[in-house]
């Protein structure tokens, strides 16, 4: 067991060096100028120009720059922005916390929410709650969250006016009042992110127990007289419970990839919100860095996900 | 008396000999019909598509016809989904708009496909290519697919747009982009039937009577992975249209000149407050499409799979 962790985790680094690799060489190679914007300004002379690419270092060979932004991430140093001139790494620690507070609590509450709808539905095979579920999850896949987002400021924000639909992000909570207004404007972002996660999780929860609930050992556990809530939750539930403990580890970066529109939609000013206006700018230290993030945490949960199944399941064992 | 029934019998074998023989797909058929959203999915799709091909030279209103007199109106007798800003037809704009949008999640797919099936057969057959592709796919697996699709689009779409024109250039990266991130699961599943089915007798025999490896592997194997290709290759058509429709919607996808679902939807946001409508038929449209790809989808895993057929 320890020695497939340390294994998988060595083979993690060399796939996140060739990740970082990748992304720096497409936006090293890409036919356009990091100072464009800076550029078509008449008034800058082309000297002064010159001196900006060389303090960037935009004249060193990308290779080279490729090594020395590498070897400085090492270091915890993640570059300057171009646009803000601040450092990479504060933008990014100013964001982060309303990524997490939407995404975090929107992904939270579509696993407590999606289990259990999972289990009726697969103990109650072809009820009313069942196909409810059933045609709601497969409509939680089908709409793009953007338009879900559009309908709910639609509807509770604009005919009803029960939420603000731009989400303030000079909002401090210090009291009672800020923490409503707080919850007020986080409603609307954690429904939309929460419907999809509760569809994807408890269609899967569904498939799971389905699969088990034929078994012998269920036969037996209930062939012994116990309870059928004690069958359902400790024999079945438990066993189907451990792929679905590694899919929510693997959508966890999917999460947050579903957050980059989410955040636009509603103007929650994270990271998602900061790598596309980043974008947009053409900030490459920003976008680098960023993007580099979203792939430390596809490659994590990855790993994560591997660990937990042979921690959960005695009977998967890696040589 | 005698005679007649044995007629009969005569008559009814060599009926059943006339028959046509019950084929794979004659059976699924069958059983997909039984399968009772799948066949509405299949209906409302028909009918999108067909509304997207010949509606933009049946309906009377051009798509970018300006009518500033008509501007932010909503839903009426001429315009049944409302104008934009500009006071053009959103009824007209959506028609053409789903036809990029289907156009885009088909030939998005097909990339894929092709390029997971490739992968995928040979990782399975040649024992030797095994352990490198399947590296090069968890490889894949690794990238973060949203934010990379989004670079590489700002990064590179005006270079397309100068080597082909503004809707044939974006039409080519955002297909290409979209089939390239996506073909890593369709590689998996290929491989793991392959390497089935490579040890089965009928791939023994066809290697005993002297077929070449790309036969074997052609005429023998692939049929029989087509199946769950299938089912795999329908559902990523409606995930490839959400992620156009996501491109555009960020800003990202066709130029504004065409109208895909997601770009009007772009479009409307800053309206939203004024004119809903513009924002509610297009999202709409998006989602009764995919809605239905998926059923279809539904529909197909279970006709295909051998085990439920009786």
């Amino acid at each position: 067991m320890g020695r497939y962790v340390v294994r998988r985790l060595l083979i993690a680094i060399p796939t996140l060096l060739v990740i970082s690799f990748v992304i720096y060489a497409i936006l090293a190679l890409a036919p356009i100028d990091p100072l464009s914007q800076f550029g078509a300004d008449p008034r800058v002379p082309a000297e002064v120009r010159e001196r900006i690419r060389d303090s960037l270092g935009l004249n060193q060979p990308w290779p080279l720059r490729y090594v020395k932004w590498v070897t400085a991430m090492f270091r915890g140093d993640f570059g300057v922005s171009f646009m803000s001139h601040s450092s990479v790494g504060d933008l990014i620690a100013q964001r982060l916390p309303n990524t997490l507070a939407v995404v975090g609590v929107a992904y939270i509450l579509g696993v407590l929410m999606g289990i259990p709808v999972g289990m009726i539905s697969a103990i109650k095979r072809y009820s009313f709650f069942d196909h409810a579920a059933t045609t709601l999850a497969f409509m939680g896949f089908s709409v793009p969250t953007f338009f879900t987002g559009l309908l709910l400021i639609i509807i509770f924000g604009i005919k009803l006016r029960w939420f603000p639909f731009i989400y303030s992000s000079t909002l401090q909570v210090h009291d009672l009042a800020s923490l409503g207004q707080q919850i007020k404007q986080s409603i609307m972002p954690i429904t939309v992110l929460a419907l999809f996660d509760v569809a994807t999780i408890a269609r899967y929860v569904r498939a799971e127990m389905l699969e088990h609930l034929p078994l012998d050992y269920v036969r037996t556990a209930r062939g012994k007289g116990l309870m059928e809530r004690f069958v359902v939750l400790r024999h079945v539930l438990r066993n189907s419970l451990i792929p679905v403990v590694t899919l929510v580890a693997l959508g966890v970066p999917a999460v947050f990839g579903g957050a980059i529109v989410t955040e636009q939609v509603f103007r929650v000013p994270g990271i998602g919100e900061l790598l596309v206006t980043s974008i947009g700018n053409g900030d490459i230290p920003v976008v680098a860095t960023v993007v580099f993030i979203f792939a430390v945490l596809v490659v994590l949960f990855n790993l994560l996900a591997d660990i937990l199944y042979a921690v959960l399941d005695p009977r998967i064992r890696y040589s | 008396m005698a005679t007649t029934e044995a007629r009969l019998t005569a008559t009814t074998v060599k009926a059943n000999m006339l028959r046509p023989p019950r084929s794979l797909w004659s059976d699924a058929w069958y059983q997909f019909r039984r399968h009772q959203l799948a066949m509405a999915g299949l209906i409302v799709l028909s009918f999108l598509i067909i509304a997207t091909l010949v509606g933009p030279y049946v309906w009377p209103t051009k798509m970018d016809a300006i009518d500033f007199a008509q501007s932010l109106q909503g839903p009426s007798a001429d315009h049944p989904f409302g104008t934009d800003d500009l006071g053009r037809d959103i009824f007209a704009r959506s028609l053409w708009g789903g036809r990029v949008s289907i156009a885009v999640g088909l030939t998005a797919v097909i990339i894929a496909i092709t390029l997971g099936m490739t992968i995928g057969s040979l990782a399975g057959y040649f024992g030797r290519l095994d352990n490198p592709l399947m590296r090069l796919t968890d490889l894949f697996l690794s990238l973060p697919i949203l934010p990379l699709l989004l670079i590489i689009i700002y990064l590179f779409r005006d270079t397309l747009r100068a080597m082909f024109g503004p809707e044939v250039g974006i039409f080519i990266m955002i297909v290409t982009v979209i089939g390239v991130l996506q073909w890593m699961p369709v590689a998996r599943l290929v491989r793991a039937q392959f390497l089935s089915l490579k040890q089965k007798e009928f791939v023994e025999a066809a290697r005993a009577v002297g077929d070449p490896d790309s036969r074997i592997i052609i005429k023998h194997i692939i049929p029989n992975v087509l199946s769950p290709v299938l089912v795999a290759a329908t559902i990523g058509v409606g995930g490839a249209i959400l992620t156009e429709s996501t491109l555009s919607f960020l800003g990202l996808g066709f130029p504004p000149d065409v109208p895909t679902w997601g770009r009007l939807l772009y479009d409307a946001t800053n309206f939203i407050e004024i004119a809903p409508h513009w924002v509610l038929f297009p999202g709409f449209l998006i989602f009764i499409t995919v809605l239905s790809i998926n059923y279809v989808g539904d529909g197909l895993r279970d006709a295909l799979d051998p085990r439920k057929t009786g």
